[in-house]
């Protein structure tokens, strides 16, 4: 009888939580490792402008960006400027710029690429027109305005 | 003999583990990237377009001040939605709007609709880009709100719901999107 009194008085065994830690940092590193998506600094500014009417873009890996608006840096100027990859453009720039976008990709996909605009809603239309002028010389009909979803404001 | 190294006490590391996933998490937003969704057309050739009489076009043009001329009338971006369904719908079958004719869609079966309407969008260089947006996103959703319209009335549920892919193809024959940009026009001169 005394042994099995003795085994009760000793309460709860202590859960080893040593390893919790390591199970957490395991879930930090995943998180870390997925959100690193491919992010080009923009060295235009970018507020795109409002819509309802927006649907979702479909399989990232195969759009490609265009930026259109003012440089971030005033020193660069007012006027609106292109921005491919990492750096200004010219729209003379652009179909070798969709070229290099397909060869990058499998032949497979390359129908599907779609062209992702990033405008800056204050943008004229002319320098647009232009961007789109030369896609559809290149051949990349696909083409998505990027807007944020929500209602425009009146000015 | 060596000195037992005391023991760390490595509860809190959970803790500050936690913190950081949290911040992580937070912090890291997926951008999930939205937009209104266009074709372009191919680049124009040497053929002369197909004459298109004037009742099936609805001419949307937007000068260098944002400013809205719809159907040869000054009009306003708060109205185009339900001009555009007017003119696509044609509900009354008058003679100014779109030609319509008995249309036999699969899944849908004979139904009466607009034979070849034609929105013409037309902007200046100097239109603001948000103004364009807003215009396409006013004949987007007229376009979508028809489709929601003939997706209730025939199969019980808001285009946007469906999941049958012939049903879907079937709506987007009956409304498609007929959105014509003609080459922009440099009057504004910025």
């Amino acid at each position: 009888m005394a042994r099995f009194k003795k085994k009760g008085s000793k309460g709860l065994p202590e859960i080893n939580t040593g390893s919790m830690s390591d199970i957490i940092f395991m879930f930090l590193f995943f998180f870390m490792v997925i959100t690193t998506i491919r992010e080009t600094t923009l060295i235009v500014r970018v507020q795109p402008p409002h819509a309802t009417e927006v649907q979702k873009l479909e399989k990232k890996s195969l759009v490609s960006f265009i930026y259109i608006g003012e440089p971030v840096k005033k020193a660069e100027g007012t006027a609106s400027r292109i921005q491919l990859n990492d750096q200004f453009a010219t729209v003379a720039d652009i179909q070798e710029f969709i070229t290099r976008e397909r060869e990058s990709r499998d032949e497979v996909d390359r129908k599907l690429i779609t062209t992702s605009m990033k405008i800056d809603k204050t943008t004229r239309m002319g320098i647009v027109t232009d961007v789109k002028q030369e896609l559809r010389k290149i051949g990349a009909f696909k083409i998505n305005y990027s807007a944020a979803k929500g209602k425009a404001q009146k000015k | 003999m060596a000195r037992k190294m005391p023991q760390l006490n490595t509860g809190s590391m959970a803790d500050i583990s936690f913190l950081l996933l949290t911040f992580f998490l937070l912090t890291s937003s997926i951008n999930t990237d939205m937009g209104i969704t266009r074709k372009l057309p191919p680049p124009p050739e040497d053929i002369k377009p197909p004459e298109i009489k004037e009742r099936n076009i609805f001419t949307v043009l937007v000068n260098q001040n944002d400013r809205l001329l719809v159907e040869n009338k000054p009009s306003d971006i708060s109205l185009l939605r339900v001009q555009a369904k007017e003119f696509l719908e044609n509900p009354s079958n008058s003679p100014d709007l779109p030609e319509k004719e008995m249309k036999n869609i699969p899944y849908l079966g004979e139904i009466f609709l607009a034979k070849n309407a034609i929105i013409s969008l037309k902007n200046d260089r100097g239109t603001s880009y948000d103004m364009y947006i807003q215009v396409q996103n006013e004949l987007t959703a007229a376009i979508n709100e028809l489709r929601d319209k003939l997706s209730v009335e025939k199969f019980g549920a808001k285009f946007s719901v469906l999941t049958n892919e012939d049903y879907i193809e079937a709506i987007k024959k009956a409304y498609p999107v007929t959105i014509s940009e003609a080459e922009p026009e440099n009057i504004g001169g910025k």
